[in-house]
């Protein structure tokens, strides 16, 4: 059983190339579709696991694995997700000091970079959409990038100060 | 020091990042590149890409690789730098391992609490916001160094929204295009 898991979360992590959404699919296709859990826990594990900090996917694993097995359970989960990215970007990581200076990877480097930013500009843009933001929710989207940006305040400020901002603003509505 | 500083920093971008990968990047930014200065922010960038052309979260990529890089270039030998990615992964895991088994435990509570809904009212505002930082973070002389850059952001910029092309195979695009128009 445990093998099994851990094999799932390894399939899991090696095949999703593009970060925590795009594994989704292929996430309730192992574990719903082989029976380990029911659709409608999966789909309130996926709300829980999306309202916790950190990693989606170490989140969404360790959250099944713990359902299922208890803390051992977690654990192993969590090392199958972790463990594909982890190698891979170890051995580039090891291999990539030996090549940076090389003329041609520089070339290719150059093109890459722009295209990074682009490739964070288009996510920016969908989670604007869908968190539905109005004039008074974009401020604060505003706000909160400009301080980051300009002022080089560390994003933890923004987190909690957001939070807290969202919790009063709504206590104090209901109260009305 | 290094490596409890290390563990640390790790530790905080676990707990505070909210809103995916993505809106993670200005938090790894600020604490990697600004206050430790152990990468610059080409690097930074470098990372990025990587991460995109590679399997898996770029929370769990980003950590293995500033692990490793960190400890590299403090002067360190091979060994203890592979450390150093193995500190880094756990330690952005490791408040997911404690707040899971915390809520867990409360789990049908949790769901539809209100306190964790309204906290959310401000949250997504603000993850918008983080991304976007991280974006304008990466738009500065050492990325783009001509009109050239300028091109390749535009069109990739319209090949990802417009044409919804892969990311992944936009970088390798990018790269050829770098290849190109740089030769």
């Amino acid at each position: 059983m445990y093998w099994t898991l851990f094999l799932i979360f390894v399939r899991i992590g090696t095949f999703t190339i593009g970060g925590g959404y795009a594994m989704l699919p292929l996430i309730e296709r192992e574990v719903v579709n082989r029976g380990l859990i029911t659709k409608e826990d999966f789909i309130d594990l996926f709300a829980v696991a999306q309202s916790l900090p950190g990693i989606f996917a170490v989140n969404i694993s360790i959250f099944l694995g713990y359902k299922l097995k208890g803390i051992k359970g977690s654990t192993v989960c969590a090392l199958g997700a972790i463990l594909p990215s982890f190698v891979i970007i170890l051995a580039i990581a090891l291999f990539f000091s030996q090549i940076q200076n090389n003329v041609w990877v520089e070339k290719i480097f150059k093109g890459l970079r722009p295209a990074v930013v682009a490739l964070i500009v288009v996510p920016c843009m969908t989670a604007a959409r869908s968190a539905g933001l109005t004039w008074k929710t974009a401020g604060v989207a505003i706000t909160a990038a400009l301080l980051i940006w300009l002022v080089r305040i560390s994003p933890v400020y923004i987190i909690v100060t957001a939070a807290m901002g969202g919790l009063l603003c709504k206590l104090n509505i209901k109260k009305w | 020091m290094i490596f409890l500083q290390l563990f640390w920093v790790y530790i905080k971008i676990g707990l505070f990042s909210f809103g995916g990968g993505y809106a993670m990047l200005s938090l790894i930014q600020n604490e990697v590149v600004d206050k430790y200065k152990w990468i610059s922010l080409q690097e930074f960038t470098d990372v990025v890409a990587i991460s995109q052309m590679t399997p898996g979260p770029i929370g769990i990529n980003s950590a293995t690789y500033i692990g490793y890089t960190a400890i590299h270039n403090a002067g360190y030998s091979t060994g203890l730098a592979i450390g150093g990615s193995c500190i880094a992964t756990f330690a952005v895991c490791l408040p997911s391992f404690i707040l899971v088994l915390i809520i867990s435990y409360y789990f049908s509570r949790f769901k539809q609490n209100r306190y964790v809904e309204s906290a959310f009212t401000g949250l997504r505002p603000a993850s918008v916001g983080l991304i976007a930082a991280a974006a304008l973070l990466l738009m500065n002389h050492e990325n783009f160094i001509d009109y050239k850059s300028f091109l390749i952001f535009g069109a990739a910029f319209i090949l990802t929204w417009k044409f919804k092309l892969h990311p992944v195979l936009m970088i390798f695009l990018a790269g050829i295009a770098g290849l190109v128009l740089y030769w």
